[in-house]
């Protein structure tokens, strides 16, 4: 009976160390190096919360780029993917509507796969590169900015592969899309008052 | 492009090798760390804690009271696990103001999480407070990978002593795993993962409005809560159960790929090193290496198999004008090798967590996930891997010794047949299991209309849900619908027998090796740690789970597979 008791106590002493003090210990300690990281990094402007830096956001103005497609449409309270089989005729019927819907809006040359796809996630806030340069004709055309502008736009919110061989190259749809917002206003002011 | 996707490749093939050097590297240095820990007569602070709970440490067990204080330990943390989730809102912290799990996903968790399984029926943004989350999961996931360590090493102290019953202290070893080897990992593990973007708040959830305009300020709602601290158990202790529904491809729990990396790297670190631990403490160190050579041999061959068929295009998606690698289900930021990278990692060390959603992945990739995680010892969960091998080993020696007509031995003890039965029972009552309630739910209504994916690939997702539980692994081909009454309480049964069960069995064998006598040393002694047993014992694990499985794979995967490519 009394070893009964010690098994009881040890699993209560160790329920405490493990449930409480660990991760408030851990709490405190990003509270104090990792501030912004630790509360999602999330993107301010005028004071407000826009956008969390990592969460997918959705895009369908046709002046901006698009993202990831999402399957929970980029709904972070049920996060997760479309679990549609390779061989289930509904992802066929889906990445076909997606594809339709790009070429609908100019859109030609191969499809790449990200664009067509969804994420596993689905608030996956990234793309390859070729995926996003795949988009610079629409944007530009819609926006006026010349495509110069947008590769090096581009280029500046590429990221590159950790020591050069881990993950993939990839460029923030969202980051890029905030800055191509304050861009347009600047770029609509700066044609009107030439014309 | 067609340059580009080439360069692509040379740094993937990098990118997996440096893995597999960085784990080799880590294996003696934390095999060495957890020897001693074990070795060690008293740890620093320790002997505060046995004194205030009147515990002897020098005073051992033997193997039925060793089982009995584990198994009642465990029941104790289930209980108190289920409690906590049935009852989470009318308890603090749940700032979202969940309700209570229902009773069927309340008990299903708690089992999953108490046998290191972490098959998840539910997704913790929508349905776990943070009070859940840190005493329920967090704990389970400390205690329960605790628990499959020191399994292994009770089994470890039965092999290598002779003519004595006792073969430890439950009290000192679940203590000296949890705070000695898993907490401090973690600690830092927490810390790394917060760098990278892991969240680590009590906060409640973020609204914010869309930033395209077009959205005209739609909300979005951006969940939080304490990530970190459970994230890095969750990986190092094998458990895999996310702190969001979309696991380690939720950005919040995996943010970048050197997150990622790290990720994969804590879930083998303990696994391997205890190949090493084995070795020291048995005094065979060249069988410690031999087993870790037989488990890297089926781990390296998995990888870049489960690679190689991640990167094949998909004919049926290239003839619509795609190009690209096929990437339904899987992240952009870890790119085709960190997915099949992590789904190797995680399935060859029964951990569960993905990083992707595996059902979307093509059908090859799907199945050596699946053959990995139904022989468990390709690393194979914190302790259970090891535990698990030595019982392939046991069984390995036994025909070995029949077929040059001599009585087995192993490790210069004699196998009695009840020996013999144990290791029977720990290697196949998963494949017993798997089989025998896959049958059942394609035989019922429920078990059929819970899936999503029809055809071959519907076979696949009730066999991997099984083989997952049974396994302790956890991973899912998510499209089933799992929450419900009949899936929950199979599945349940199938992660206690498989675990328990399991370790029973183990822990007898330990009692049984600790009190053999030591067969004198001569020339026809069996060589354990020979290059020739090595080769043998893969043999013996590849047919005892792919024999036992083939039939039901080639119904599912291996028909997909077929159908993708051979169709006109």
């Amino acid at each position: 009976m009394k070893s009964v008791v010690r098994t009881i106590s040890i699993y209560v002493f160790l329920f405490v160390i493990t449930g409480l003090l660990y991760p408030f210990v851990i709490t405190n300690i990003g509270r104090i190096f990792f501030k912004e990281k630790v509360k999602g990094s999330i993107i301010y402007r005028d004071g407000r919360p826009v956008a969390s830096k990592l969460i997918a956001q959705p895009f369908v103005s046709p002046y901006l780029f698009w993202g990831r497609p999402s399957t929970n449409n980029y709904n972070p309270l049920s996060s997760g993917g479309s679990n549609l089989g390779p061989t289930n005729p509904e992802l066929y019927r889906v990445v076909k509507e997606r594809i339709k819907n790009l070429r609908r809006s100019g859109f030609d040359g191969p499809v790449p796969s990200y664009l067509v796809f969804a994420s596993g996630s689905g608030l996956d806030p990234h793309l390859p590169p070729y995926a996003v340069y795949s988009q610079v004709e629409r944007v530009s055309r819609y926006t006026g900015i010349p495509k110069d502008l947008l590769y090096r736009l581009i280029e500046k919110h590429t990221e590159k592969r950790f020591l050069g061989f881990i993950g993939e190259e990839r460029v923030n749809i969202l980051e890029l899309n905030l800055e191509l917002l304050g861009l347009m206003d600047k770029y609509r002011k700066s044609s009107s008052s030439g014309m | 492009m067609e340059r580009m996707i080439n360069h692509l490749q040379v740094a993937d093939i990098i990118f997996l090798v440096s893995f597999i050097v960085v784990l080799t590297i880590t294996t003696p240095i934390f095999g060495t760390y957890i020897t001693k820990v074990f070795t060690a007569r008293t740890l620093l602070g320790e002997g505060l804690i046995y004194r205030f709970f009147g515990i002897d440490p020098e005073r051992e067990m033997d193997w039925r009271t060793y089982t009995f204080h584990l198994i009642l330990f465990n029941i104790v943390g289930l209980l108190v696990m289920f409690f906590i989730l049935l009852l989470q809102g009318f308890l603090p912290l749940n700032p979202q103001g969940f309700k209570g799990f229902p009773w069927d996903l309340a008990l299903n968790t708690a089992v999953s999480f108490t046998t290191n399984t972490n098959w998840q029926a539910y997704s913790g943004e929508n349905t776990a407070s943070y009070l859940s989350q840190m005493l329920g999961l967090t704990v389970q996931n400390f205690l329960s990978a605790a628990t499959g360590i020191t399994v292994a090493i009770a089994l470890i102290r039965g092999l290598s002593r002779s003519e004595t019953p006792y073969i430890g202290n439950f009290w000192v070893d679940i203590t000296r795993t949890t705070l000695y080897i898993l907490l401090p990992i973690s600690f830092i593990g927490a810390i790394f993962l917060m760098s990278q973007g892991v969240v680590q708040n009590f906060d409640p959830y973020l609204k914010i409005s869309l930033v395209d305009p077009a959205l005209n300020g739609k909300e979005q709602i951006i969940p939080m809560g304490p990530v970190a601290s459970q994230e890095a158990i969750k990986l190092l202790g094998t458990n895999g159960g996310g702190f969001f529904g979309a696991n380690s491809a939720h950005p919040f729990e995996n943010p970048t790929p050197l997150s990622n990396f790290f990720e994969c790297l804590l879930m083998l670190l303990i696994p391997t090193a205890l190949t090493y631990t084995f070795g020291k403490l048995t005094n065979r160190p060249r069988l410690g290496w031999l087993i870790f050579g037989v488990m890297m041999f089926l781990f390296i061959t998995a990888l870049f198999s489960e690679y190689y068929f991640m990167m094949k295009s998909h004919p049926g998606f290239s003839k619509m004008g795609i190009v690209g690698p096929y990437v339904e289900g899987q992240e952009t930021r870890f790119g085709v090798a960190g997915s099949s990278l992590f789904v190797t990692v995680s399935c060859s060390g029964e951990v569960g967590a993905v990083n992707g959603m595996l059902d979307s992945y093509l059908p090859v990739g799907g199945m050596i996930p699946f053959l990995l995680m139904a022989s468990g010892v390709t690393f194979g969960g914190v302790g259970a891997g090891l535990y698990g091998m030595v019982a392939y080993m046991i069984i390995a020696a036994f025909i070995a010794g029949l077929m040059v007509g001599r009585v087995p031995e192993f490790l210069r003890k004699k196998l009695t047949p009840r020996d013999m039965w144990a290791s029977v029972v720990a290697t196949i009552t998963s494949t017993f299991l798997i089989l025998i309630l896959s049958s059942i739910a394609f035989r019922s209504r429920i078990g059929v209309s819970s899936i999503l994916n029809h055809g071959p690939h519907g076979i696949t997702e009730v066999l991997y849900a099984y083989t997952s539980a049974a396994n302790n692994n956890g991973s899912a081909f998510a499209g089933l619908s799992a929450n419900n009454l009949f899936y929950n309480l199979t599945t349940a049964f199938a992660m206690f027998a498989g675990r328990f069960v399991v370790i029973i069995a183990i822990l007898y064998l330990a009692g049984s090796f600790a009190k053999k006598k030591i067969v004198p040393a001569s020339s026809h002694n069996l060589c354990e740690d020979s290059f020739i047993f090595g080769i043998w014992l893969i043999f013996v694990i590849l047919m005892i789970n792919v024999l036992g499985l083939f039939p039901a794979l080639s119904m599912g995967p291996i028909l997909e597979h077929l159908l993708i490519y051979a169709a006109r």
